[in-house]
């Protein structure tokens, strides 16, 4: 406006449209048609995959860490796979785990899978109001966690319990807080699954999306600024990255350098939205980085190992003052979006079945048996403990309560911590609320 | 659907009176009501579109926009990025060129990220070009709580919009209302922030939470009236006349007041707003001015709430035809909680209490 490159852009613009071939004179042209996305499969339709590309497990370069960003940016548009077909740990990012390590690995993730289904079945027996599942997507969370460190701070969303589980955080406490019940350390006011869990460095879960990215970016700014070596890790789904904090979040990233791991997980549905409707028809997720001038990585989501390669290079990099990393993992969403979702509704029903990219859990088993390091009946003893693990768990937190039975924390707690210091109004509206209760129970002890 | 029947030609009828031939009419939740209206706007008016988070093919989370898109066309209804922002700020540049968007936010808890687009562009777009430009969207969003879906399904934001210069707000408590309030709302040249409270989609709530649901069905206001109509903006609804007492209320909270009120054996005269911005203050000063006493109801938190703003409203206007107090009865100041979810909610006790107050012999 003011300057005067900008004002000669602006007179060129005036000439033309004097001219002959001015922006008003349309000729013939076809009218404008708006493109509105249209996922490919849709409830009834035979699910086909054939158009993805699937990058061959082995084939994909592994930059340095150390890496100008650009170095990485064919990566952005590649898909880094570790595991063949074959279960075999191929090419330059096989991070060569010893074989504790992936059984470690393959236990939380299966430990997150019976965790799931057990608390999905709770919901429907009516212990809770809402669960949400991470099945197909455990990789996701399981590998990112072990590639940290665990005072490497993380900011999930409500799909990354693989993360806690991972960490140690005990499944009592996991359940309490599903249950909102008068042992659960969130004291009943957040909804199932918004866990909070500092001592795991695992930040507050926000029911809002994507807040959380500029949030990881000024963890990780403060940790640089205070000169501190942990560094910061968010997650958020494909469907969220179309959100303004999103992109808040990497460019301030990219202009302090910040030592954090941005994760997309590109898991192709939000709630009944194909990843079209995120932009995913124009180019990768992954590629967002080459327009922030970021690092940026593309692996295969069901791919455990390759998780863990693609985490532990960005853990690396960024520890070492690298800077920002944005992974994009290709996954797919097995279940409903949550207990409140049928997603029958809106896609086909063969699309689980056909994922080409098939299942964490599976691929990382078979690799273990193939290097002769489990067995199946390994396998299915173990499903069989841990199952029993999680219904023992979710025994003891029944004791405390479950939702809607009473048994939550004390009325006044309602009215706790929305301040540090209680005002008067609040005091008033904590009494009243004991009040009433005592009005409608009668025999109620706070 | 129904846009075919006999009076769906009354479009410059403005009101749900005007007409002297008895409609048809057809029993409806407040779902159906809201799909009803959205349906015939889409037949009626070629420059309505409609949009939002899975509001396309699916038909949104909670059905409201179902079947919509199938009619209509993909370009009529359809699916948005999840962006707040986007969804809003592309819902206002729509308007510019001269389309009648109606953008959903699938809960108000999430149109935060759409705020500056409403605040600082959709409402003051009119005032700043001199009408050159006007924003005439509606923004349909269900919102509050009862539905232990924690602090970010519950909210009930209104009093944001409220107070917002340039934004209209309007909140229906029935099937009937809803279709005709959001019919009048898409016709409106102003930004309209049509808040949906979804406690009540799918039957009206008395308060007692733990009495299984009652369907709409039962209820005389599911009466909804075939084809296009609407309930005018700014007019407010006498639930029931009496002598006693006036209680203002909208949405839910509505139900919950005449619930109460006839639990007490009150005369109340209960006035549902309908409308908060523009406000039928003519309904309101003539019912306190009667009754002599006002109880305000939100299931809102309380400070600054839009039950202070009646509140002034009701001491300045009717101050000297006062017999006692006037009662606020709203939700606590706290975050929406998700496990004691009930000892928020204004319910039953809490108003009792305050009508008790009220009735006090002075
Ligand atoms: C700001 C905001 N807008 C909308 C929603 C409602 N919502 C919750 S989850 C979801 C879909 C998210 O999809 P995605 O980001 O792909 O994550 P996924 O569920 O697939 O893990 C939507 C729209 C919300 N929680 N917050
Ligand atoms: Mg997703």
């Amino acid at each position: 406006m003011g300057c005067p490159a900008d004002a000669g852009v602006s007179d060129a613009g005036f000439q033309s449209m004097s001219s002959p071939n001015s922006a008003t004179d349309r000729g013939n042209l076809p009218p404008l048609s708006l493109h509105v996305p249209e996922p490919r499969f849709r409830p009834g339709d035979a699910a086909d995959y054939s158009h993805l590309p699937i990058s061959q497990a082995g084939a994909q370069a592994r930059p340095d860490e150390a890496c100008a960003p650009v170095e990485t940016h064919p990566l952005c548009l590649d898909l880094i796979r570790v595991l063949d077909d074959e279960g075999r740990a191929v090419g330059p990012w096989n991070p060569a785990l010893d074989a504790e390590t992936l059984r470690r690995m393959l236990r939380a993730m299966a430990l997150t899978r019976a965790f799931d289904d057990r608390m999905y079945r709770a919901q429907r027996q009516g212990k809770t109001s809402f669960y949400m599942k991470s099945t197909g997507e455990e990789a996701t969370a399981v590998a990112p966690a072990m590639a940290l460190a665990p005072d490497d701070m993380v900011f999930p969303t409500y799909r990354q319990q693989g993360l806690l589980i991972t960490r140690g955080y005990p499944l009592v406490e996991m359940i309490n807080q599903i249950y909102s019940n008068r042992a659960d350390k969130l004291l009943g006011r957040q909804l199932p699954v918004m866990y909070s869990a500092r001592e795991q460095s695992f930040f507050s879960i926000s029911g809002n999306l994507a807040t959380q990215f500029p949030q990881a970016v000024g963890w990780a700014m403060a940790s640089a600024i205070k000169g501190d070596t942990r560094i910061a890790a968010a997650w958020l789904g494909e469907g969220s990255s179309a959100e303004g904090d999103f992109h808040s979040g990497l460019t301030f990233a990219a202009v302090y350098n910040a030592p954090v791991i941005f994760n997309i997980v590109n898991n192709q549905w939000a709630i009944s939205s194909f990843s079209g409707f995120a932009g995913a028809e124009r180019t990768t997720f992954a590629a967002r980085a080459i327009g922030y001038g970021i690092a940026g990585l593309r692996v295969d989501g069901n791919d455990p190992l390759a998780v863990y390669a693609a985490s532990r290079w960005a853990a690396d990099r960024a520890r070492a003052n690298g800077g920002p990393t944005l992974i994009e993992h290709f996954t797919y969403r097995a279940e409903g979006h949550s207990t409140s979702d049928d997603p029958g509704q809106y896609r086909s029903a063969q699309e689980r079945a056909e994922w080409p990219l098939g299942d964490p859990v599976t691929r990382l088993k078979q690799h273990l048996i193939a290097l002769g390091e489990w067995s199946e009946d390994a396998h299915a003893a173990m499903d069989l403990e841990l199952v029993e693990t999680v219904k023992a768990a979710a025994r003891e937190a029944e004791k405390n309560g479950v939702l809607g039975q009473g048994l939550h924390h004390p009325t006044r707690t309602l009215f706790e911590g929305v301040f540090e210091e209680m005002p008067w109004h609040l005091r008033e509206q904590s009494e009243q609320a004991i009040h009433e209760r005592r009005i409608r129970y009668p025999d109620w002890q706070e | 659907m129904t846009s075919n029947s006999s009076n769906s030609g009354n479009s410059s009828n403005s009101g749900n009176s005007g007409s002297a031939e008895p409609r048809a009419t057809r029993r409806m939740n407040m779902i159906e009501a809201i799909n009803d209206a959205l349906d015939i706007m889409l037949a009626r008016d070629p420059d309505v579109v409609v949009l939002g988070e899975d509001v396309g093919y699916f038909g949104g989370v909670f059905r409201a926009t179902a079947g919509l898109q199938k009619k209509h066309g993909r370009t009529r209804v359809f699916d948005t990025p999840i962006s707040e922002c986007g969804i809003i700020g592309v819902a206002v540049g729509m308007g510019a060129y001269g389309l009648r968007p109606v953008p959903e936010i699938q809960f108000a808890d999430y149109i935060y990220p759409g705020l500056d687009q409403l605040v600082s562009e959709a409402a003051r777009l009119r005032y700043r070009s001199a009408g050159e430009f006007i924003a005439p969207l509606t923004v349909r969003s269900p919102f509050g709580g009862g539905i232990f879906g924690g602090q970010t399904h519950s909210q009930s934001p209104e009093a944001l919009f409220t107070h917002v210069a340039g934004l209209k707000t309007v909140i229906p408590s029935t099937p009937h209302d809803a279709k005709g309030l959001l019919i009048a709302a898409i016709e409106d040249n102003d930004p309209v922030i049509f808040f949906e409270p979804k406690r009540i989609y799918n039957g009206p709530f008395d308060g007692y939470y733990d009495k299984p649901v009652e369907p709409w069905s039962r209820h005389p206001d599911s009466e909804v009236p075939e084809g296009h109509y609407r309930v005018p903006l700014g007019k407010a609804r006498i639930v029931q006349a009496g002598e006693a007492l006036t209680v203002l209320a909208y949405g839910t909270m509505v139900h919950v007041a005449r619930a109460v009120c006839a639990e007490k054996g009150v005369d109340a005269e209960i006035l549902d707003l309908r409308t908060l911005v523009p406000l039928d203050i003519d309904a309101i000063e003539a019912s306190v001015r009667k009754t002599g006493r006002c109880l305000i109801v939100h299931e809102a938190t309380r400070t600054g709430g839009f039950g202070a703003e009646l509140s002034a409203l009701v001491q300045e206007r009717c101050f000297y035809h006062l017999e006692a107090p006037i009662e606020r009865v709203t939700g606590f100041d706290t975050p929406y909680p998700h496990s004691l979810e009930w000892a928020y909610f204004p319910g039953p006790v809490r108003l009792g209490e305050a009508i008790d107050r009220l009735m006090m012999p002075a």
